[in-house]
């Protein structure tokens, strides 16, 4: 069954099948039950779920995740929406001090299957703390997964997946892509969790990227191959762990390679991916590894955010300046 | 020696605490609260004996664990000494489908949940992090962060009410273990509101033991702690934390109304941490001596005995026992604790994923090759 729904609406129609499929599947945040979230990802679901599985939350985060723990050990899996990037802060350290680490303190005897779902990212005109790609934090985390999807056949299937998955997971939504519509195979996944996926093929450069900015790098191949330039496109999918096989095999074709996100450089995804990409493909290189990110700043306000997110000019700039070594 | 209308215990704070046995030893039949609610406990002759053997006991494997640390054989022991009667009082009145969320302090309420008190003591060793399954002992593993393991307790009992496990006595509850000093941490508060919203059936049990590390209650709060709950929305109570008549009183009749699907209770068990906050503290910087002489005269442990010889419960020959019998189990939990194995160094790359990390295993590998490299060489 193949059907043309928005970002948003698969991820609703994922998280539907979840509660279907489960009924230890239990949905909490802020907003989520009566309103359907913030931006309408739960629609419908306490409805039809009633409140005990579509848990309108007090206002704290801390307390969101914390008590999630609890319902974790007690046999349930809870899937968590924090309701905008900048807010995950007052979570962050029963993410990293108890949600990351309760399988490893126990010697493997607790199991946290949490997913935290995080609309993230910019270009949504939002003031402060509603823009931010927090990801390189968890990813940075032992004990995390890391996801973004980018479309929405992959909206509808790996929340599904990481809800399945025994390990906690961080799923990053590019929320200024909700709205974006495609293609959903609503029969079979068409790839596993953490792999990551070729998403278009080219010979001479090769583009990293994952979340909001897939359809920056997608639409930067299409500007290229008008000037003669073929691009190859990777979605990581997954940030942690990283899967960088077929980058290794695509850099080893290319030689080049230029990684795009929209969360500052340093000590970023992209550092771990250029120094990764460095070791293992160090004689096919023919330029270093670049990257075209957004700036070593806080997220700016919005009416200058355009110049702080990478768009398809300053990444197809990052590709004729691999030719320049 | 009955004494229904008293509140205000021997040596209690202002307003009061709920007290059952004085510091000398005397027993109070009955206690009621200004909000009515009456505590009284029917322990027959052995459950007194046994209630005082708990309370040497655990008082005498912290000892030995203080003593390991002392010899460099645990890095560092966390001792619950002057609050043994909190924690076997409160331990004692949980029914065995509770669930208890600790501190890294509960040795005491380990204890009475039937638990081998080896458990913590590969965490305090350093051979592992207290990797026990919370399920198998309802007790769930130490928290070290402060007041976090009020939120998971709270989640929990949440999960509980969602399995309709409530309602009836066989109802099931939960006590979740924290200090004073948690008590000014979001973590607690939002644990307290989170339980006041959806009536979770839990109880708060605060032992106050006066002191987060060197820090004075007064810089904490300004108001008594039980009294917090107040601006929650559910009941609490203050108990004389050296009292283990009142603290098994007072929790058993949280937890009973809880598991009735009740909702929550707050309990402050005023009690006094008598040593260091752990083997790596020196209190003699921040509080004076005749505090802590003060706090000797109410200990836990002299007033059950005291009572025992009051009623003629036990003799010399008892006390001696129970002595012998402690220090026996204490020798044994010293050698075990001495035959504990290091962990082998591979195994730091074990329990990180439920479903593993192919990046993971990467580095296992090439940790081991690198050490594998070594072999034979001097």
């Amino acid at each position: 069954m193949s059907e043309t729904v928005t970002l948003g609406k698969a991820l609703n129609l994922g998280l539907r099948r979840a509660l279907e499929a489960d009924d230890k599947v239990i949905i909490m945040g802020e907003d989520v039950g009566k309103l359907g979230g913030v931006f309408r990802i739960t629609d419908g679901l306490q409805k039809d779920f009633g409140e005990e599985r579509v848990i309108d939350t007090p206002l704290a985060e801390s307390g969101i995740i914390g008590t999630a723990v609890g319902l974790a050990i007690r046999g349930y899996r809870p899937v968590c929406e924090i309701q905008f990037d900048g807010f995950v802060y007052p979570a962050y350290d029963q993410i990293v001090s108890q949600v990351a680490k309760m399988h490893y303190r126990s010697g493997g005897k607790v199991r946290i299957p949490i997913v935290i779902r995080i609309p993230f990212g910019g270009g949504i005109g939002a003031v402060e703390h509603h823009s931010e790609s927090p990801e390189a934090y968890f990813a940075h985390t032992p004990g995390l997964k890391v996801v973004a999807c980018a479309s929405p056949d992959d909206a509808y299937w790996m929340i599904q997946q990481a809800i399945t998955s025994d390990d906690p997971v961080i799923f990053f939504e590019p929320k200024r892509r909700y709205w974006e519509k495609g293609q959903i195979n609503r029969d079979e996944a068409s790839g596993a969790l953490h792999a990551s996926r070729v998403l278009r093929s080219g010979g001479d450069v090769t583009l990293v990227t994952y979340g909001p900015m897939v359809r920056t790098c997608l639409d930067a191949a299409t500007a290229a191959e008008e000037d003669g330039r073929s691009l190859e496109v990777v979605d990581l999918r997954s940030i942690s762990p990283l899967d960088l096989g077929p980058v290794y095999e695509s850099v080893r074709r290319t030689g080049r390679c230029v990684v795009v996100h929209e969360a500052p450089s340093t000590i970023s995804v992209s550092a771990e991916v250029a120094a990764r990409v460095t070791e293992h493909c160090f004689y096919s290189l023919e330029s270093p590894v670049l990257r075209v990110t957004g700036f070593d700043t806080p997220y700016p306000a919005s009416r200058v955010e355009e110049e702080y997110l990478p768009d398809l000019d300053r990444v197809l700039d990052a590709v004729d300046r691999t030719f320049g070594f | 020696m009955a004494n229904g209308e008293r509140e205000v215990g021997v040596d209690a704070p202002a307003g009061g605490f709920v007290q059952l046995l004085t510091p000398d030893g005397e027993r109070v039949d009955s206690v009621t609260t200004a909000d009515g609610t009456t505590y009284s406990v029917s322990f027959t002759d052995d459950e007194y004996r046994e209630l005082y053997k708990d309370l040497v006991t655990v008082r005498r494997l912290d000892a030995e664990a203080t003593a390991l640390q002392r010899q460099g054989e645990l890095g560092i022991w966390a001792s619950l000494l002057g609050q043994e009667a909190a924690q076997v009082g409160s331990g004692r009145a949980l029914r065995p489908q509770d669930m208890a969320f600790p501190t890294y302090r509960e040795h005491g309420v380990l204890y009475t949940r039937g638990i081998d008190p080896i458990m913590p003591f590969g965490l305090f060793r350093g051979v592992d992090q207290g990797g026990w399954d919370p399920n198998e002992f309802k007790f769930n593993t130490y928290t070290i962060v402060i007041g976090a393991q009020t939120l998971h307790a709270t989640g929990y009992a949440m999960g509980i009410t969602m399995d309709g496990k409530t309602g009836n006595a066989d109802g099931e509850a939960v006590i979740a273990y924290f200090g004073d000093g948690a008590t000014s941490q979001g973590d607690v508060n939002e644990a307290f509101v989170w339980s006041g919203v959806f009536h979770a059936p839990i109880v708060f049990f605060c032992q106050n033991n006066q002191y987060a590390i060197s820090e004075p209650l007064e810089r904490q709060t300004r108001v008594p702690l039980y009294q917090r709950a107040n601006g929650f929305g559910f009941p609490g109570v203050r108990v004389d934390g050296n009292d283990v008549l009142a603290t098994y009183a007072v929790t058993r009749k949280a937890m009973d109304q809880a598991r009735h699907g009740q909702g929550p209770t707050l309990i402050e068990a005023y009690t006094y941490r008598m040593g260091a906050h752990t083997t790596s503290d020196d209190p003699s910087r921040y509080r004076i001596a005749s505090e802590v002489e003060a706090w000797q005269a109410r200990d836990p442990i002299l007033r059950v005995r005291a009572l025992l010889v009051r009623e003629q419960l036990a003799d010399d020959e008892f006390f001696a026992d129970v002595d012998e019998t402690a220090a026996k189990q204490a020798v044994e939990l010293r050698e075990r604790v001495l035959s504990m194995p290091d962990p082998a160094p591979l195994t730091i790359f074990d329990n990180v994923y439920p479903e593993g990390s192919p990046h993971l295993d990467e580095q296992r590998e090439q940790y081991a090759a690198y050490l594998a490299s070594f072999e034979g060489s001097h």
